[in-house]
Parts: C-alpha cells; structure tokens; sequence
C-alpha cells in the first residue's frame, strides 16, 4: 500500500510540474511547447520505447534460452560476456556510436535501443533457466516428459518471474536512453529537453524531463504488477517461506 | 520383469561405468543396487528406462528391447523417484503426484481420485494437504510425495535411486518401513539404489554388489551376509555381519512360548513355589484374555502382597514383525533380559531371550565357511 502511495505521489507531482511549466505560456522571448506537443512527444516517444522493446523481447528471450543448451554452451560464455559488459557501456556513449555508424534519426534510435534492451532480457532468461534445480528437470525427463514438455511446463514456467524482471529493468533503461536518443533526432521527449537546453530554458527542460521521468515510473509500476501476476503461486509461497526463516 | 544382458556403459572420455553386466529382476522382486560410490549402480539403473543410452548389450523390461520402444512411453510406465526428489515447486501436491497421469491424459476427476488414494498410501492426510506446495513441506513429507509421485498411474515397475537418502535416520527408517509395507501391498518390481548396506538387507530381496561397474554377487541378503564371495564383500558387509544377519529374522520367526504366566488372582505364595521349583528368576503377569501386565520376580512375591502391587511394567515390548536387530538393543536396554512378544491387541504371544539370540548367532556361524586361524595353529 505505502509503494502505491508514494507512486501515486511521485506522478502527480511530475505531472503537475509539467502542466505547470506549460501553463506559463512563455518565459522571457521563448514560448513554452505547447500541450498538443508535449503529448505527441510522449506518443512519440512510447512508440520508439515499445518497438525497440518488442524486438528485444522477440529477440532476447530465444537467446539465452538457446545458450543454457548444450548444443550452443560453446557460445554462452561469450554471450552472456557481452550482454554483461555492454550493460556497463553508458547509454549516452552507446547512442553516439550507434548515430556514427548507422546516422542520425528514427531507425537508427530503434536499433540502438533494440540492442541496449536485448542484453538484460538475454542475460535474466540465461540466469533463469539455469537457475532450475537439475533434480527437478531429472525428474521430469525420467517421468517421461518429451524435450519440449520440460522447457514449457517446467523450465518457462519457473524461470518466467526471472524473465519478466529482465524485461522490466530493460524497458525502464529505455525510457531514459530514448530521451539521449533525442539528441540524433529520434524524436520523443528528448527532444524537447534538447530544445529547452539550447536555448537554456529551465522550464521547457522540464517540460521534456518530467514526463519521461513519470513514464519510467509508470512502466516500471505496470511490469512490477504483470511479474507479480505472473509469478506461479507455489513459487511466491516458496519465497515467502525462506522469507520467514531469515 | 527386467533383463538385463551384457550391458555396458563407456563414456566418451573412456571410463567405463559399467561393464559386461548381466542380471534379472523378476516380477514383484525388490532387487537393491549396492556398492561404493563410483560403482555403476545409479548408471546401471538409469540405463533401465534409457535415461542414460547404454553403448553395449540389451536392456529387456517385460520381454521388450527397451531401445527400441519410445523413450518417453516407456519412462511414463516405469515409476522413478530421485534423492533430491525434485518436487516441482510451482505445481500443488495433486498436480505433482498426478504429473505422469496428466502427460498420459487422464480426466481430471480420475486424477484427483488418485491423488487422494496415493496421499492416504503414503500415510498424508489428503484433506490438508492435497492443495499445499512443497515448499509447505519438510523434507520427510516432500520423500513421501516423491514415492506417492513415483506411484501415480500405477506402473508396474519402480526405479528408485536412493529415494530416502538426503533425511534424518528416524524418518528414513520409518519411511523404510512404511514402504516395505506398501510394497507388500503392491508387489511392484523395483530397481533400488543405496550405498547403504543396512538399507540394502532391510529392504531387499535381492542385492546387486557392484565394484568398479562389475557386478559381484548378486544373492538375497542372507547368502550374502552368510557366504560372502570374496574379500571385497566381506569388506564392504563389514566385520559384524553376523549381527547384520539378525536383521533378516523377525521375532515371530525365533520367539518361544513364555516359561510361566500367571494370572491376577492367584495366590503369591504359589506362585512362588512354582518359580523356585522351576529355577526361574522371572514369571509373567497376564489379565483374562492374555493382555500382558508386566513381570514378577520370586523375591518381591509375598504374603502380604497382591501380586498387582510387586509387578514390574515392562519397558519396551516388541511385535511379532519386529526384526532381530531391534529386538536385541530392545533387550539390552531394558532392565529385564527378556523381551514380551505382543501382538496387535496387546495380548502375549511369546518371549525372546538372550538364550535364544545367542542360539540363532550360533546356527549363523556354523553355516559361515570357517575361516583359518593363525593364533590357533
């Protein structure tokens, strides 16, 4: 109840902050981004968030699945070195590479978050599956379940709030990295916060800021709440257990 | 009924698990693998339900190839139960007891049913615990599930690889026992894996030595414990295998009829006369209708005493199912050297002594092959 709380704290003081800024009209010469363009920034900028999301997850999730395989553990350690070290690349350094090799623009954003939110996602369903006790797989396999019955009614659904967690952490980084990803002319909220930096407008900076800033929290809120649904039950008693041993 | 025929196992790195192994287990027996660690028992039997591919010889069960059936329907009609059980943790007691029933489609009320039966098998309230998750349990309970889970669509043939390993030795034995009572139901043919030689004569009746992926004799408990084959057997039965042996026999089998029971009304002072006479030292107290009361001894019998008040209550009593092993520690704790045999309903069906144990040893030693004996030349 009280994380809801301060949620719904938090977003109500970003929100208004905005509104704010928009209600003053103009400041000094400069007039402020009008509202109608603040929320296309934030359509904008969800869109280049859930492609490059959608990709991730499309792409992500095969990969480290295929990496706790036997048939692909020669590759699994390079694999899960790079997603490990390309998290530690800053995402402001990450865009600029991308923007040298690929230009300036939409498509080059997409892609460039696409690949930023593969490796959390490649890395949690590597660590997921993995983490599936080998008895309990030995178990299924000597009972007399096929290959694809173990991965799907064993192995997903036990590394499945791992998976998910991978997902959230991945999209609430892109939010962020989508607002640098103004700076090459995707778009979004960036590149309000680019505009209002130029010409040192505070309030249009904050114009950009605070909406992204409510987003993250938002998207993190709403992936929280989907890994608590679908955590399966006899795992949350599982946890609650160790829990009250500590 | 499985077969096994110059069975061989040799990893791709060279060592050789298992070698040229050739054995039966026949129908409803309860064949133990026993042997170091390292010996090729646990690939012996999970060769059995091509769990692990043998490189050499044929595997039968029922009479069929087992590499040629379809792994999967093959594994679904054999039971298999692991040492680290390996509950599924996000599935309720039901849905993990029933896993082979539900991969085999069965309706749901057919599953619940037997999920229930097994439950009340394994001596689990299936009320309480039928909806809980193993991480609900502790670990006794979660062995049991495994057993119960290893039953579910009845297969006539278990696999079990030291399935009461990783508990405490009170339940394990416990557990020992409540299967070996339910297998005296069921009649199953098991494929057991212990290192545990005591485990192995609890439970077997037959047991598979192996060493090193040979097998080295394979007899029931008794041969084995009486005519060891060679040194390494020997070794590895230990030097108290004589003592081992007793294991093998129930009270029922050796007890003998009480030296003299007497009953609550009679006259203290005859009853004296009668245990001077008869040189004994102790006399046993029973009601109407045989219960056991406790014991007397001639010096605390008197006049003045009903012979209620000189009893002494007796502090350990066995059952006619008790093995020889535990009848004698019984003994050797209680006070009295005699042990009451009683039955279900507490009435008196014989006695045990030290007497007798030390005659059964005897019989044991002199089937034994002498040995030769330095110090005696």
């Amino acid at each position: 109840m009280k994380q809801y709380m301060m949620l719904a704290i938090l977003l109500v003081a970003f929100l208004g902050v905005t509104i704010w800024m928009t209600s003053l009209g103009s400041v000094g010469i400069f007039k402020v981004t009008p509202a109608m363009k603040i929320v296309s920034a934030t359509v904008r900028h969800l869109q280049i968030v859930a492609v490059a999301e959608l990709l991730a997850i499309i792409v992500g999730i095969p990969i480290g699945f295929l990496s706790t395989r036997r048939a692909f553990r020669f590759v699994s350690p390079v694999l899960i070195g790079v997603a490990n070290v390309g998290q530690t690349v800053p995402t402001l350094a990450f865009i600029g590479i991308t923007a040298a090799l690929l230009g300036m623009g939409y498509t080059a954003a997409v892609i460039a978050l696409f690949v930023y939110a593969t490796l959390p996602i490649v890395r949690n369903t590597y660590a997921g599956i993995r983490s599936v006790d080998p008895a309990v797989k030995e178990a299924a396999q000597g009972m007399g379940m096929s290959k694809w019955e173990v991965t799907s009614r064993i192995e997903l659904p036990l590394a499945r709030p791992i998976i998910i967690a991978g997902i959230r952490t991945s999209t609430v980084v892109n939010v962020g990295t989508a607002a640098v990803a103004g700076m090459i002319g995707a778009g979004g909220l960036g590149a309000i916060i680019m505009t209002g930096l130029a010409v040192r407008v505070m309030p249009i900076v904050i114009q950009g800021a605070a909406p992204t800033a409510a987003l993250a929290i938002a998207l993190d809120a709403l992936l929280g709440g989907a890994e608590e649904w679908m955590t399966p039950r006899g795992l949350k008693v599982m946890k609650q257990a160790q829990w009250q041993q500590q | 009924m499985i077969k096994l025929e110059h069975v061989g196992k040799t990893y791709t790195d060279g060592t050789e698990a298992v070698k040229d192994l050739t054995m039966e287990i026949k129908q409803g027996e309860f064949c133990v693998f026993l042997g170091p660690s390292g010996c090729g028992k646990t690939t012996s039997m999970k060769m059995i339900n091509c769990l692990i591919p043998l490189t050499t010889g044929k595997i039968y069960v029922d009479g069929v190839d087992a590499v040629k059936l379809d792994q999967n329907k093959l594994r679904r009609g054999i039971g298999y139960a692991i040492q680290n059980i390996g509950l599924f943790p996000h599935r309720t007691v039901a849905e993990n007891i029933t896993t082979v029933p539900t991969l085999l489609k069965w309706p749901k009320q057919k599953k619940r049913k037997r999920a229930e039966e097994l439950l009340n098998l394994v001596g689990m309230d299936s009320k309480t615990f039928i909806d809980r998750y193993p991480s609900e349990l502790s670990g006794g309970q979660q062995q049991r599930i495994g057993v119960a889970r290893c039953l579910g669509a009845d297969p006539p043939i278990l696999l079990m690889d030291e399935p009461f390993g990783a508990i405490d030795p009170i339940t394990r034995s416990k557990l020992q026992d409540e299967f070996l009572k339910i297998q005296a139901k069921i009649k199953k043919t098991i494929a057991f894996v212990t290192h545990d030689i005591n485990e192995a004569i609890k439970m077997g009746d037959t047991i598979a030595l192996m060493r090193q992926g040979e097998l080295v004799q394979y007899a029931d408990p008794a041969t084995l414990l009486g005519s060891p084959k060679n040194e390494f057997v020997r070794n590895f039965i230990g030097a108290d295998r004589v003592l081992k042996g007793l294991r093998l026999l129930k009270a029922k089998d050796v007890m003998q009829e009480p030296p003299l029971t007497v009953k609550v009304g009679e006259n203290p002072m005859q009853v004296k006369a009668r245990m001077e006479s008869e040189h004994l030292r102790w006399s046993m107290l029973t009601e109407d209708g045989g219960h056991f009361l406790g014991w007397i001894t001639s010096d605390d019998l008197h006049e003045s005493k009903s012979i209620r008040d000189v009893i002494t209550p007796p502090t350990v009593t066995a059952s006619p199912d008790t093995p020889l092993n535990e009848a004698l520690s019984m003994m050797l704790n209680s006070a009295i050297g005699t042990l009451a045999i009683l039955d279900d309903d507490n009435r008196m069906i014989g006695v045990l002594s030290f007497q007798i144990i030390r005659d059964v040893l005897g019989e044991q030693a002199t089937n034994d092959q002498p040995e030769p004996c330095k110090e005696d030349e």
